[in-house]
């Protein structure tokens, strides 16, 4: 079973610069662990403390998976998966709304 | 360094003070690995605050596919800033995830009084990398507007 994963610049230092890569796995949670056993490092900049990040949105079919169960979201052979981080700043303190490491940086 | 043309530029200022005194934002794109900043897309602030922006998901997702059909990238990603420097915030720094990008940082504290009213005051505009971490600001260029077939 093949999945499409879109993977955006900033983490394509996991997939040797790799723009989508194929993976496996019935949820999004299965996909993740899969796309790690391939690419090293890459599940740490989208799970944090088991939650998706804050500021990563990742897509199945072009649906954002936070209304379509999450990490629990279901997949099937074919299905498309994008990974883009969100585009977002301000001049707030980022303790005001920032969980500590919530940002797919750091 | 930043080579944008008066136009865009223009249109990025008046977005900001439209927008004020929430943040403003968008990205003007331009063909991959080009480093021309060609088009000019506003976009809104899902999170319509004076302190913070976040392009709403699914506009993100649209541009995305948009700018990948055309092979193009975020050449510049700008906000403003309302009430204090056009200079990155923490925020901005652990959130910047374009490496490739210019970003823009444009104030607009000096242009309105404090009831809003439109003193005409100065803009801020400046351009930074933001990469790992690490903010580098470089200089901006402004390049008088040519007339393009394509616009």
């Amino acid at each position: 079973m093949a999945i499409e994963v879109r993977i955006p610049t900033i983490l394509r230092t996991y997939t040797d610069g790799a723009k989508s890569v194929d993976a496996t796995g019935s949820t999004l949670t299965a996909l993740i662990d899969d796309l790690e056993g391939n690419h090293p490092g890459i599940k740490g900049r989208l799970i944090d403390d088991g939650d998706l990040r804050r500021f990563v949105n990742v897509y199945v079919n072009d649906e954002d998976v936070r209304f379509i169960g999450g990490l629990d979201a279901e997949l099937a052979d074919g299905d498309q998966v994008v990974v883009l981080p969100a585009v977002a700043g301000g001049s707030a303190h980022p303790t005001t709304f920032l969980a500590s490491s919530a940002s797919l940086l750091r | 360094m930043l080579t944008i043309a008066q136009e865009t530029y223009d249109a990025i200022v008046a977005h900001a003070k439209r927008d004020h005194p929430d943040e403003a934002c968008g990205v003007v794109a331009g063909p991959e690995g080009s480093d021309r900043a060609e088009r000019f897309i506003p976009m809104v602030n899902a999170a319509g605050s004076p302190t913070f922006y976040e392009f709403d998901s699914t506009e993100l997702l649209a541009l995305y596919k948009d700018m990948d059909a055309r092979d193009e990238e975020p050449v510049v990603v700008y906000h403003s800033h309302t009430a204090t420097e056009a200079y990155p915030s923490r925020t901005d720094i652990r959130l910047a995830s374009e490496p490739h990008a210019h970003y823009v940082l444009v104030s607009t504290r000096d242009c309105f009084d404090e009831a809003g009213g439109n003193i005409d005051g100065p803009v801020e505009f400046r351009s930074y990398r933001i990469i790992d971490g690490v903010v580098t600001e470089e200089d901006v260029t402004i390049t008088p507007t040519e007339e393009s077939p394509h616009s």
